[in-house]
């Protein structure tokens, strides 16, 4: 890993671009499948149990949930505008866009917090009394409710993470408008949380 | 990559290699490496261990059964024994298996590249791999003890228990992200570091099989690693997503649980076709007969795999249709497979045919891996299925495709690359000698295993009546010739390690990549980058080195 | 070998904000008109939100956020191979629920 004197750096992982971008491609691959096992079981049981379904998910905010939906949708477009950013060599534009990724993906999680606070406050719960007195319809589709929003939740939590190693990274001129790839693949990972949650909104919000 | 290639490189022995050339020293220059070789070889020491420790639980299973009632262990220990006879050698063995070992060693050689595209991933993945084993083997230690619900973890059972399933199934998990990663940086580096003039069609047949498996890795391996997650979820947290008191259903469990681990079986068996591919036509000293078909039956047998796995659950209880849906598209996938016998056995005809220590073990795959096959598809005929499940033709049925063929083409794998991976050669009448106890042995256990199922002897079971009593004793004789066998050969290649006489560049006559450079390579494989200019597999009149 | 990286990333084309923003409008509408939809309590039409406007967003983010409309072929397939993986999975553990 050495850097010439002009700043460009030659790591052995920047030698292949297209690599580098068919590897996250890859990866997303299996998050897709990941989240598709729990999209099977939803639609089995959504198939066993068509109106308990319906009738939990009116249970459901369904305002913060399109109001998440809009914030993940508009965190996508920063991200991707970030990314042209730096391309243009705009570095303090990208830097603000990156930056306005990471505040909507944590409204995104303050709004979640918010809202299964709610339901715990109601004693909606796994395991809870409240939940195993209901149909079996009903207490399948809260877990995977729990169970879908907290795995998307939690790649939510990763991913602005990451983000804030690659706004360190823009900082220090390490990603360039003729290596980006790093700021790009994060964008790959954030556009499937992105994609990952507009099927969560009509399948556990919009049910009803 | 003809043997013209391999003439116009002698190479004197004593250069040094990728063991002399690290940065670093000791044992860091193992733990913090990036080089794919090194890699290969910590998998190897890693699952070479993990084998013998699977096999010694089989050896004290067997030795349960060698006479009725209790013979030297309770009930509960025999459970927790198949549970994790199962769970190593399925995730600690036979799926890491030849991709981890073989595939990390030769696949850069024998496309031409200096290593794997993501060197770094790749050392990620071994870590990942040991801090998964470790996870499950704490399980062994803590709380309730080693889990006893069958290497499946079935549901309701597996959420019930109070043995330490959770800890079995994070080690599971997190083994499974090894083999995610290893897929993702195979797909890579076969599509981006090919060398020049390698196209798709000019690349060997280990590397396809190698491709073939990788996307199954990528595409099935998430699905258990979501199913394990829940069963985590359910034990933890009471999800309850399984549960049949709420309205869950057991079923959809073995559902998820055989969408990944039927592929699973594809991951373990594509890439040994694959490297028999390699052995079969370097022994026969003639080209593979059909390479185009055998490629395609590659992708054939892993596209259709998967769409297989409900045939493990024809007596569960899911809907007729669905068991005749199943029945057929399992008849389907045995025709890529059967191809493949064909080819390697048309491409022995009219070769110049050498029974090495590698290519006994292949023609041992061939045997072993047909009967294998031959029975899965008595399995896959639903009435016949309704007698034969959870009997012990089907363990018979698994160990003849998983170990037969596997097992046996790991061996395969290891004779022939030994000489490349160490420098070195083993004693050849020793590895001969090894093959036929293991061969033998293999047969006495599990033929006798397909037989004793079929009168009815039921899987699983701490106990048997005695009209299984004569089968039982049969198998476990097997058992220990084959386990001398085994320990012969493992003996046999430590020892060979120490022996003072170097090996060539390519001391079989081989026309692959990996046989142009020194044995062992030096760390950056090639010195000049090849290019290919020929189809594969051409063998010009032989010219094999003499050691 | 580090002016390999410039030229090969530099010759895919930038695409200005422009055509981001764009996307981004047209995903808010479909957002609204799944919720406006759902509102009608109409099976039929929830339907339509659920196997039309959705996968229709979904692809918006994919073919242009992902610059997916922009890369080669081979990844295309890949996209579509791993998708048509779930649909196959989902199909025929259908073969079962459905005829329970």
């Amino acid at each position: 890993m050495d850097a010439s004197a002009e700043g460009q750096v030659t790591h052995a992982e920047h030698r292949d671009y297209a690599g580098a971008k068919l590897g996250m491609w890859i990866f997303v691959f299996t998050e897709l499948v990941l989240f598709g096992g729990l999209f099977i079981a939803y639609s089995v049981y959504r198939e066993m149990h068509p109106h308990d379904f319906h009738h939990a998910s009116g249970e459901l905010n369904v305002t913060l949930g399109v109001i998440n939906t809009l914030v993940l949708l508009t965190s996508s477009l920063t991200m991707v505008l970030s990314i042209v950013a730096i391309r243009l060599r705009r570095k303090g534009q990208s830097m603000l866009f990156l930056g306005s990724t990471m505040l909507l993906g944590c409204i995104f999680l303050v709004n979640k917090f918010f809202e299964w606070r709610a339901k715990f406050h109601h004693g909606l719960y796994p395991g809870s009394e409240h939940l195993m007195a209901r149909p079996p319809g009903e207490r399948l589709f809260f877990g995977l409710y729990f169970g879908m929003t907290g795995l998307h939740g939690l790649h939510v939590t990763v991913g602005v993470t990451v983000m804030a190693f690659m706004m360190a990274l823009l900082r220090k001129d390490r990603i360039r408008h003729d290596d980006f790839i790093k700021l790009e693949n994060t964008g790959l990972y954030w556009h499937l949380v992105d994609v990952i949650w507009i099927f969560l909104l009509p399948l556990f919000y919009l049910a009803a | 990559m003809s043997t013209a290639v391999a003439q116009a490189l002698p190479l004197p022995h004593s250069e040094p290699s990728f063991y002399d050339q690290s940065k670093r020293q000791g044992i860091l220059a193992w733990l913090l490496t990036t080089d794919h070789k090194r890699i290969a070889i910590l998998y190897l020491i890693s699952l070479v261990t993990f084998f013998l420790v699977g096999m010694t639980l089989g050896v004290f299973m067997r030795l349960e059964q060698l006479t009725m009632g209790p013979t030297i262990m309770k009930p509960t220990t025999y459970n927790a024994l198949f549970t994790l006879h199962g769970v190593i050698m399925i995730f600690l063995f036979v799926i890491p298996g030849l991709p981890a070992v073989f595939g990390n060693f030769c696949l850069p050689l024998m496309i031409g590249a200096k290593d794997v595209a993501f060197p770094r991933l790749n050392l990620l993945s071994w870590y990942l791999f040991m801090a998964g084993a470790a996870i499950a083997i704490t399980s062994l230690f803590t709380g309730g003890g080693p889990p006893d619900t069958g290497w499946s973890f079935y549901v309701p059972y597996s959420v019930t228990t109070s043995t330490n399933v959770t800890l079995a199934v994070l080690g599971a998990f997190v083994i499974g992200f090894s083999s995610i990663l290893t897929g993702l940086n195979f797909i890579t580096t076969i599509h981006r570091m090919r060398a020049k003039g390698m196209n798709w069609m000019r690349m060997p047949l280990f590397p396809w099989a190698l491709y073939a498996t990788a996307w199954v890795q990528v595409l099935a391996t998430p699905i258990l690693g979501i199913t394990l997650l829940l069963i985590i979820l359910e034990r933890l947290f009471h999800l309850g997503i399984f549960d049949p008191a709420i309205g869950g259903d057991p079923i959809l469990y073995q559902h998820l649980f055989w969408t990944y681990s039927h592929p699973a079986v594809y991951i373990m068996i594509i890439p040994a076709m694959g490297a028999i591919s390699e052995i079969i036509p370097t022994f026969a000293h003639r080209t593979i007969f059909g390479y185009r078909m055998i490629v395609y039956s590659s992708m054939a047998i892993a596209g259709v795999g998967s769409l297989v796995w409900a045939h493990h659950m024809f007596t569960s209880g899911m809907a007729d249709t669905a068991v005749i849906v199943f029945s057929l598209l399992t008849f389907l996938v045995a025709i890529p497979s059967a191809i493949k016998v064909f080819n390697w056995v048309a491409t022995l005809y009219k070769g110049s045919v050498e029974l090495r220590p590698p290519m006994l073990f292949a023609l041992a795959f061939i045997f072993l891996f047909s009967i294998g096959g031959l029975t899965g598809l008595f399995q896959g005929a639903l009435a016949v299925n309704v007698h034969l499940h959870d009997t012990y033709f089907i363990v018979g049925h698994f160990h003849y495709v998983m170990f037969g063929g596997t097992g046996f083409a790991f061996f395969a794998a290891l004779h022939y690359w030994y000489p490349k991976m160490f420098g070195r050669m083993y004693k050849e009448r020793t590895a001969i000698v090894a093959w036929a106890h293991i061969f033998v042995g293999f047969n006495l256990l599990y033929f006798t295993f397909l037989v004793m199922g079929v009168q009815g002897m039921p899987r699983r079971y701490y106990d048997h009546l005695p009209r299984f009593h004569t089968g039982h004793q049969i198998a476990t004789v097997g058992s220990w010739i084959m386990v001398a066998g085994l320990l012969m050969m493992v003996i046999n290649l430590v020892r060979g390690l120490f022996r003072k006489t170097t090996v060539p560049a390519n001391p079989w006559g081989g026309v692959t990549l990996e046989w142009t450079v020194p044995s062992p390579p030096p760390v950056e494989n090639f010195e000049v980058l090849p290019t290919i200019t020929e189809p594969p597999y051409t063998f010009n009149p032989p010219a094999k080195e003499q050691a | 070998m580090s002016t390999m990286i410039e030229s090969e990333a530099e010759h895919q084309h930038v695409l200005g904000y422009g055509t981001f923003i764009k996307v981004w409008v047209a995903l808010v509408i479909l957002t609204l008109a799944l919720v406006g939809l759902s509102a009608t309590h109409n099976q039929a039409l929830m339907l339509l939100g659920l196997l039309v406007i959705t996968p229709s967003k979904a692809s918006l983010v994919f073919y242009y956020f992902m610059h997916l409309k922009y890369e080669n072929a081979a990844l295309k397939y890949m996209v579509l191979a791993t998708l048509g993986v779930l649909v196959i999975f989902l199909g025929l553990t259908f073969t079962d629920y459905l005829n329970r």
